[in-house]
């Protein structure tokens, strides 16, 4: 019993490891994939606490105050960006991004 | 001996709206500018930069919504849709998902099988992603950020429709709407109404629905229509062969005529929503939707009834008039300058809609502008050109939007009434037909006719016809 | 006489006077940057002809009177998650290693406005993730006081510029407690505003919802200051809230006698430093003195606030972060075979091993099927947290605890249970998730000779009350200068 208390109680399989790494673009080697399991798992277990508390009607919050309705006018202010849009741009082709062959 | 089976669709309809700029930044929404002029930090995704919200398409979703019969949600926000993909410069898409902006609403559609109503699920607010060509010299993408953030709603229907002539029926009825708000354009082959397919077949009879597929790429009416049927074929076949229909999103190739699969190992389709940090919730009071309300403009129906009153139009001319928002503007916009309603509502009816079909046009084509159309109308109703002529200057008209007044002044195309010039070609062509003079005086009444005929060829279609009628006659 | 050693307000008189040019200033930081930057490593680029151009620049507007705000002519750091136009801005990620923003925050340019010269980018955990500094990827900041040690973070880089003195104030972000803690470990002031007094615009986003800037300086005065400057109603930031008052210097007062000071019980539990409670209790007994009313209290859930943070801060950061995949910006992988070979490469070369350990985290609870249990169950976490707040405010102005459990730990020490350095946020995290402004300034040091930092939490828009309790604090101690600013 206690060695079962002791061990992580969020179990992360490869397939999640995987999916989550497709989800997140993210492309981890296997050491690195079997410390993200474990830490996912950790961390899992840590967040797991959240389940102690009695949120039953509460209002999940993701504003902390109550500010609405900001807005624009439809007004354009501004002109040709194409230059700062493509300053950084990793390549360029033609006043656009260069990007492996995707079909649109 | 198969069984029959039934097709069940619902509709998700994008429709660009009519803003000046774009959802979140103050970018232009004009088409057709070079790659990348119409783009900021905001619209391109650049680290730091946050969204600001357009006010008027708030305005706009929520006039659609009001004139779809929804129910405007009165505590709305936008939501993150998070995929990657290089037309989605920040790799996730600001939409609605919990809380859309409208919700439960329908409209009354009419087909051959009568009338019914297409349920209205939601409606929602969302941006336009950015734009990839293919560039076939090197074999790679290339990314345009113009049309990226341009606002769009997404109109999702209910799982209502069950042919394609339904499914018309439906986007025919949307756009119009959209169009008399003056929402947005709602031109499918520019893109700024696109529709997506959700379609399943069951058995008739049966109450559960088949599996659904999601079709995209369909950019005109007759792709739409093709695409049900084809998709509507490929999902029998499957059953009737004991295979699963499986859901997912396939892509509609028009010249194939076949839908294909989308799905790829990279697209989980699984869009982590969660409520957009970077925008505060929307607050709409009964005040804002009466406001919104009030300033509706007039929908056809009340347009229809109007044109009967105020300008004695026959039932018919409204409904067709009426029929397409462009039809409707180009009538209003040329009584204003020429008054004779009947006869605007005539050239519409007839010649535009031949030359428009003729040429494989839509009306929001027409090109050519109101004051020219009127002077044409009054030409020919003052009887200044005749019929003739009239009908090939109005051909000139729409194909290069002349100017009718100076056309037919410059090429002499005035009808001749003077009499001398008018008695020399009828006495040219009585010594040239003696036939028909003769069958005339026998007293076939007919051969007139083509004496006139012979006449109106020889002044070249610009003689008075009343005039060499009575000359004719005078002088056999 | 070293001008470094003067706060950012006394040296910003001393301009104003024309004791001092602003040319002067910006070389005389430059030469301690030049001189300090091998051992502590404060910066990520640093803007030498740029700053004294600037310095020329801002000193002919004092001259002709353009200028006359406390600040003009003052050299500035500032943390490398703000974008500043054509300056290079990576957030200490290999993602953005050579990223020149064409725009600049709006903070940065408040502070430009007001006459600020800019030194150049400091440096910080990579996209504010971390709490030492050390998972930048252009190496570990040291802290001042002992290079052994590491300065805290995330804003590791601006609090140790300003405790070695190589910049006379700076700008950091906090999240977590990003200005705060690294404020105690490097025995500055660092204050953190309500959510929405401080432009996000130009921020390089971590959690949305939690950033917020603020001002790290020697002191309070500073900080108000700072504060004064940066703080407004911002149409390119929605989340901007258009306060009532910007006056934070009219805190700048001597006088807590009546002010309601809550202490938390919970605050001073397990796992916190004897030194540091010892401290931070002085601090207590000193307001007490000069008539504040100090009382104990149960605040509840503090235990309940990382895991909450966590969930959203990784879950908004694994979204804000999707746009770093080398299309439009940034660092792309050098070879790839298709478009998400392209992604994956880029992102996993270009973010480092906490990025992509809270990508992947917040990627998880957003997915589909465990959004309710962990999303919804955080935000509703942190609505309960809002409301032992709330009920806290209703009967004390101000509420006093440590900033951080520990003094600042040991360099490598940190980075291998994950957990335990997320546990050292325990006092700061609650107050990014409640929206509150919150204020870090030096109350001792432990037997190491390592600064302990105070942290004065107040409610949400009540800055000046902080600030008000921060400044009586200050008054009883001098400024205690770093080893590294000699």
């Amino acid at each position: 019993m206690e060695d079962l208390k002791t061990k992580q109680k969020n179990v992360i399989s490869d397939e999640t490891i995987e999916y989550v790494g497709i989800l997140a673009k993210l492309e981890l080697s296997d050491e690195e994939k079997e410390r993200a399991k474990r830490d996912m798992g950790e961390m899992l277990d840590y967040i797991d606490k959240l389940n102690e508390l009695d949120t039953d009607g509460v209002e999940p919050m993701s504003h902390v105050f109550p500010v609405n309705n900001v807005f624009r006018e439809d007004v354009v202010t501004n002109g040709d960006g194409s230059e700062a849009t493509l300053a950084n741009a990793p390549e360029r082709k033609d006043q656009g991004f260069k990007v492996p062959k995707t079909i649109g | 001996m198969s069984k029959t089976y039934e097709t069940v669709i619902g509709l998700e309809v994008h429709v660009e709206l009519a803003t000046k700029t774009k959802i979140f930044c103050g970018c232009s929404t004009a088409f057709g500018g070079a790659p990348n002029t119409h783009t900021c930090p905001v619209c391109t995704g650049m680290p730091g930069s946050l969204p600001v919200l357009n006010k008027q398409v708030v305005e706009y979703a929520m006039a659609v919504g009001l004139a779809t019969n929804c129910t405007i949600t009165q505590y709305c926000k936008f939501d993150r849709k998070n995929y990657f993909y290089p037309d989605n410069p920040q790799n996730y898409q600001i939409s609605q998902l919990y809380l859309p902006i409208c919700r439960n609403g329908g409209v009354e559609i009419e087909t051959s099988a009568g009338k019914k109503v297409v349920g209205i699920h939601e409606i929602h607010m969302e941006e336009d992603a950015g734009k990839l060509v293919h560039d076939e010299w090197e074999d790679v993408s290339i990314v345009d950020y113009n049309r990226s953030g341009v606002p769009l709603i997404e109109i999702v229907s209910e799982p209502d429709m069950r042919s394609a002539e339904e499914v018309i029926a439906y986007l025919e009825k949307l756009r119009l709407i959209i169009q008399y708000l003056g929402a947005s354009d709602c031109k499918l082959n520019e893109g700024s109404m696109r529709a997506d397919v959700n379609l399943s077949v069951r058995g008739v009879g049966e109450t559960e629905f088949g599996t659904r597929t999601e079709m995209k790429n369909l950019n005109s009416f007759k792709a739409i229509a093709r695409a049900i049927e084809g998709e509507r074929a490929r999902q029998i076949e499957l059953l009737e062969e004991g295979k699963p229909v499986i859901q997912e999103t396939r892509r509609w190739d028009d010249n194939k005529e076949y839908s294909y699969a989308m799905r790829s190992k990279e697209d989980a389709q699984d869009y982590r929503y969660f409520p957009e940090p970077d925008l505060v919730p929307i607050s709409i009071s009964d005040e804002w939707i009466a406001r919104v309300k009030a300033r509706q403009p007039e929908m056809r129906t009340e347009k229809m009834e109007r044109y009967q009153r105020e300008f004695g139009l026959p039932a018919y001319d409204a409904e067709i008039l009426t029929g397409d928002k462009a039809f409707a503007d180009l009538f209003e916009a040329t009584v204003a300058l020429c008054g004779r309603p009947k006869k605007v509502s005539n050239w519409i009816m007839v010649e535009t809609i031949r030359m428009l079909k003729d040429n494989g046009m839509d009306p929001d084509e027409i090109s050519f502008s109101p004051e020219h159309f009127a002077k044409l109308v009054e030409l020919a109703d003052e009887g200044a050109v005749t019929n003739t002529v009239a009908k090939e200057v109005f051909e000139l008209v729409f194909r290069e939007d002349i100017d009718p007044d100076a056309y037919v002044e410059e090429k002499g195309l005035k009808t001749v009434s003077d009499e001398g010039a008018l008695r020399a070609a009828v006495e040219k062509v009585i010594a040239e037909n003696p036939q028909s003079v003769e069958d005339y005086r026998n007293g076939k009444e007919k051969a007139i006719g083509f004496l006139v005929g012979q006449t109106m060829k020889a002044m070249k279609g610009k003689a008075n016809p009343g005039l060499v009628n009575q000359l004719l006659r005078e002088l056999l | 006489m070293d001008l470094m050693s003067l706060t950012a307000v006394e040296l910003g008189s001393r301009i104003k006077a024309g004791e001092v040019t602003a040319e002067e200033a910006a070389q005389a930081a430059l030469d301690a940057i030049e001189k300090k930057e091998k051992a502590v490593n404060s910066f990520v680029t640093v803007d030498r002809e740029g700053a004294l151009r600037r310095a020329a620049e801002v000193q002919k507007k004092i001259n002709d009177g353009t200028l006359t705000g406390p600040l003009a002519g003052v050299p500035v750091a500032i943390k490398d998650n703000m974008c500043t136009e054509g300056l290079l801005t990576t957030c200490s990620s290999k993602i953005l290693y050579n990223f020149v923003p064409t725009y600049t925050a709006e903070a940065v340019r408040r502070l430009e406005q007001a006459g600020a010269v800019i030194l150049g980018k400091t440096n910080m955990d990579e996209f504010a993730m971390g709490s030492t500094t050390e998972t930048s990827a252009f190496g570990e900041t040291k802290n001042p006081w002992n290079t052994e040690h590491v300065p805290g973070g995330s804003s590791g880089g601006s609090c140790a510029a300003v405790a070695a003195e190589e910049c006379s104030y700076a700008l950091g972000s906090d999240t977590g407690g990003s200005i705060r803690q690294p404020s105690s470990f490097c025995g500055v002031t660092g204050l953190k505003p309500t959510y929405g007094t401080v432009s996000r615009y130009g921020l390089i986003a971590y959690g949305s919802s939690l950033d917020q800037i603020g001002p790290i300086a020697k002191d309070v005065t500073d900080c108000a200051t700072i504060l004064e400057v940066i703080a407004s109603h911002d149409a390119k930031d929605s989340t901007s809230v258009l306060r009532d008052d910007y006056q934070f210097t009219g805190a700048l007062v001597d006088d807590v006698a009546g002010m309601r000071i809550g202490v938390p019980r919970d605050y001073f539990g397990e796992g916190l430093d004897p030194e540091v409670r010892e401290a931070v209790l002085h601090v207590a007994e000193e307001l007490k003195k000069k008539g504040a009313a100090v009382e104990e209290f149960d605040l509840s859930l503090v235990e309940y606030a990382i895991p909450a943070y966590y969930v959203i801060a990784c879950a908004e950061a694994s979204s804000n972060l999707a746009r770093f995949d080398g299309v439009k910006y940034g660092y792309r992988t050098g070879e790839y075979e298709e478009l998400h070979g392209m992604y994956k490469k880029s992102r996993s070369e270009g973010f480092g091993a906490e990025a992509k350990r809270r990508i992947m985290l917040g990627s998880f609870v957003l997915s589909s099927g465990y959004y309710d249990a962990y999303y919804l169950k955080a935000l509703r976490t942190k609505a309960l947290i809002k409301r032992a707040f709330d009920k806290a405010f209703a009967s004390y102005d101000v509420i006093l605890g440590p900033a951080a459990p520990t003094t600042a730990p040991r360099l490598g020490e940190s980075l291998a249970d994950p957990i335990k350095m997320y546990l050292g946020d325990i006092y700061t995290i609650a107050v990014n998730l409640a929206g509150l402004p919150g204020i870090s300034l030096p109350c001792g040091k432990d037997k190491n000779g390592l600064p302990i930092g105070v942290q004065l939490i107040g409610d949400c828009f009540q800055e000046k009350k902080i600030i008000r309790a921060a400044y009586a604090f200050e008054r009883t101690r001098s400024y205690e200068h770093s080893p590294m600013a000699m």
